[in-house]
């Protein structure tokens, strides 16, 4: 019963002890260093446009219904950033196979009338999945590819020069080695909207 | 696929690298020597000691140890519970959100005291950063601290040549909190940090979108508990969404960190394991038994992702890779890491009990998505989780042992000791205790009304959901098929109209806590049991358990266990989607 007792104590101690340290020396201590070290980073790496916060880079928006845009992935939560869940639908579902069916037939009707050879098979498949988070900030290479046509003939720009664009936004894998190439679609459409149209 | 596999087999290769490295310092930890950091944690070391009125070097028989794991874990329950029920009055709640309610804070405090971390509650939608800091991301740090104390005290049990003393659990929490993660996880912290992970106390902020809509950015102190979440083999997200999240993993450099943070401890202690009973060659044993099972995850769920799945071929989508495009399926996956990263990290987060995720595992293929059921259905052996990983596949090997024994007809013997009923008897214990639990659970979770609302999911999916469900609870894992529901998320600042489910909730909290330390009791009396017993010389006739033969009937036995118990009720789901294109 001594024993008992003791533990009792030496628990309760333990618990104000680590929670002093843990839940509050580190997390802000972690946070002070940081502010300090990586203050654009640490605070959700908001990209400003004119002096006015547009996002941040890493967090995806919904660029619809305007074709000078790049599209971001389709996305189950309207592109929420306070609000997150996921499609959560099975692989043999066939809500989400009628799904990918309309973003497959939405795709095409948005771009091939400026990429008249565009069948379905040539659609990369990030392009009618829902990402995991509901705001991937990245397109596959392949899909910006393919967008550029449409993004150029509305801008009255050159297929290269938009190409060029999309060249120059692509990120890469880490070391070359680890992750899968990407286009940050919030930054290119900003470096579209710099770009002088004709 | 070639490219892929390169990702997969030099992250491999870095961590077997760091395995020999971590290894030896965390046997300086348990043997309470000196280490590098000593100059500077030592003094609040002592600190720690005159706080909690403990003398370190007072040792526990298994008894006294198992006590005091069990007491702090109790308490701990306690004030989890406690922070979560007054939320409301507590500081630093930027977004101003209400406490939760007692069926969701019993599920949400049983999980994070057991280091399972199941998430029926989303994190930006219901708890403040008082709550996540002060409540979460303590028992990330304490609760993985117990699971690798007890595993210091199975081992020095093991270890023994005389006596019945386990060492000090106290001293133990004390030395892993302060020597081994706390340390680790203010650097990792920071590294994410650099890259983007946030680290802030602002609440959340609204701007005007280029396309000149309004969005709204979460914010918090999420490095810091993406640090510990990773390296305790926690796993619970800041974020509903977890590791998917950009600002909780914004890049492929964050993925492999934060994959390695996973790993490195579970994987690690392999090699304390060999230092601490004087014969390296045991450790790489058991870490060769779990590589090769766990490459044999990896590819498989690998190979069933790139394939896409029944619902990407119906609807006519391509899922064959090409120039500037994966492939695969890509539902519920990010583009930054693709279908490699997201199958390495599906693989090892249930191998390990993290349980974090970077992609929706609801989403993934039958077959892909039977590789996280399986891994979770071998008792969490496969480096599992942090400590308790390790001392559950001594049970295993024990088991082995046994079955070795009866075979060639000798006396069983691990390390020179006798296995003799008792141990056998405790044994069988601690490996039946969590697979009767799933079954159990998610039975009793399909046949009841209470149960199935929680499904979302149409057809053997729906199935798959519970079953994911209460194996995840039962092993600690914390994973989710995440549209199996406990309960209904508020969508809008505050907890109006927010719900749990009772059944769900109160299922899900028993099954983690019963499954959690009835096991650890069993192998610290397992230990208790062997810590007195005389060591006899090897012989010509001793059957050595640090051998190739030794690690092939080690991973038949953890495959035939996990098999024969959860062979039908996989075939029910995950299987029969993984054999039909019939959609439901």
């Amino acid at each position: 019963m001594n024993g008992l007792r003791k533990d009792l104590t030496t628990a309760a101690a333990a618990i104000v002890f680590f929670t002093l340290l843990l839940g509050l020396a580190y997390p802000l201590l972690s946070t002070g260093i940081a502010q300090l070290a990586f203050p654009g980073a640490a605070d959700g790496s908001r990209v400003e446009e004119n002096g006015r916060v547009v996002g941040s880079r890493l967090v995806g928006q919904d660029f619809r219904g305007l074709p000078r845009y790049f599209q971001s992935r389709p996305s189950a939560t309207e592109y929420s950033g306070d609000v997150t869940y996921f499609h959560n639908l099975g692989p043999n579902s066939r809500e989400l196979a009628e799904f990918f069916a309309e973003q497959l037939a939405a795709y095409l009707k948005r771009e091939r009338p400026y990429d008249p050879g565009l069948a379905a098979a040539a659609v990369p498949v990030d392009a009618v999945t829902t990402s995991a988070s509901g705001v991937d900030p990245q397109i596959s290479l392949a899909n910006a590819r393919i967008q550029a046509h449409r993004v150029a003939a509305v801008r009255g720009l050159p297929v290269a020069t938009v190409l060029d664009l999309v060249g120059a936004h692509a990120e890469g894998r880490f070391l070359s080695l680890f992750g899968e190439p990407g286009v940050n679609v919030l930054e290119l459409n900003l470096a579209l909207d710099r770009e002088p149209g004709r | 696929m070639a490219q892929g596999w390169a990702q997969i087999l030099v992250f491999l290769a870095v961590l077997t690298a760091l395995v020999p490295l971590v290894g030896g310092y965390v046997a300086r930890i348990f043997r309470g020597e000196r280490v590098f950091l000593s100059p500077v944690v030592e003094p609040l070391e002592r600190c720690a000691y005159r706080v909690l009125g403990v003398r370190p070097e007072q040792g526990q028989d298994w008894r006294a140890y198992a006590r005091s794991i069990v007491v702090f874990s109790l308490l701990s329950w306690l004030a989890l519970y406690l922070i979560l029920r007054t939320q409301s009055i507590q500081p630093l709640n930027p977004e101003g959100f209400g406490s939760g309610p007692w069926n969701l804070s019993f599920n949400t405090a049983s999980s994070f005291v057991t280091n399972t971390n199941w998430q029926y509650y989303g994190g930006e939608t219901t708890l403040s950063y008082f709550t996540q800091m002060a409540g979460l991301t303590v028992q990330n740090f304490v609760s993985a601290a117990v699971g690798i104390a007890a595993l210091a005290a199975v081992i020095r049990g093991f270890a023994a040549r005389s006596g019945a003393q386990l060492g000090n659990f106290w001293s133990d929490l004390v030395r892993i909190n302060l020597y081994l993660l706390a340390p680790l996880s203010l650097l990792a912290a920071l590294v994410l940090a650099s890259q983007g992970v946030i680290q802030t106390l602002d609440g959340s902020q609204t701007f005007h979108t280029l396309a000149g809509g309004a969005q709204t950015l979460a914010l918090g102190p999420v490095a810091s508990q993406e640090a510990i979440k990773q390296l305790g083999t926690n796993g619970g997200g800041f974020f509903n969404v977890n590791s998917a999240f950009p600002l909780e993993n914004p890049s492929g450099f964050t993925n492999v960190v934060e994959l390695g943070l996973m790993l490195l401890i579970p994987a690690s202690l392999t090699s304390t394991f060999g230092r601490m009973i004087g014969n390296r060659r045991q450790g790489w044993a058991l870490y060769a038994a779990m590589m090769a099972m766990f490459l044999v995850a990896v590819a498989v769920v690998y190979a069933a992702e790139q394939h896409g799945s029944p619902a990407q071929h119906h609807a006519g989508v391509l899922t064959r890779a090409f120039d500037g495009s994966s492939g695969g399926n890509m539902e519920g996956k990010e583009q930054r890491f693709g279908i490699a990263q997201s199958s390495l990290w599906t693989a090892v987060t249930t191998v390990t009990s993290c349980g974090a995720v970077n992609s929706a595992l609801d989403s993934l293929t039958g077959i892909g998505g039977l590789v996280p059921l399986a891994s979770m259905g071998t008792g969490e052996v496969v480096f599992g989780g942090v400590g308790s990983g390790l001392y559950y596949m001594l049970l295993f090997v024990l088991l082995t042992v046994f079955i070795a024994g009866l075979m060639v007809g000798r006396t069983p013997e691990f390390l020179g000791k006798k296995i003799e009923a008792r141990e056998v008897k405790l044994v069988l214990v601690g490996v039946l205790v969590t697979p009767l639990l799933v079954l159990f659970a998610t039975a009793w979770a399909v046949a009841s009304p209470d149960g199935t609302a929680s499904i979302f999911n149409h057809g053997p999916q729906g199935f798959s959901e519970s079953l994911y469900a209460y194996m995840s609870q039962a092993n600690n894992n914390g994973s989710a098929f995440a549209g199996y529901t406990g309960f209904v998320q508020p969508h809008a600042p505050g907890n109006g109209g927010a719900y749990g489910y009772d059944f769900a909730n109160l299922l899900g909290g028993l099954t983690m806590i019963v499954a959690r330390f009835l096991p650890m009791i069993a192998a610290l009396a397992v230990a208790g049991s062997l810590a007195g017993k005389r060591v006899a010389p090897a012989g010509a006739g001793t059957f050595r358990a640090d051998s190739p033969t030794f690690v092939v009937l080690l991973i038949g036995v953890v495959v035939i266990v996990a098999a024969l118990t959860f062979f039908p009720a996989l075939l029910l789901g995950p299987v029969v989607q993984g054999l039909t294109h019939h959609l439901f």
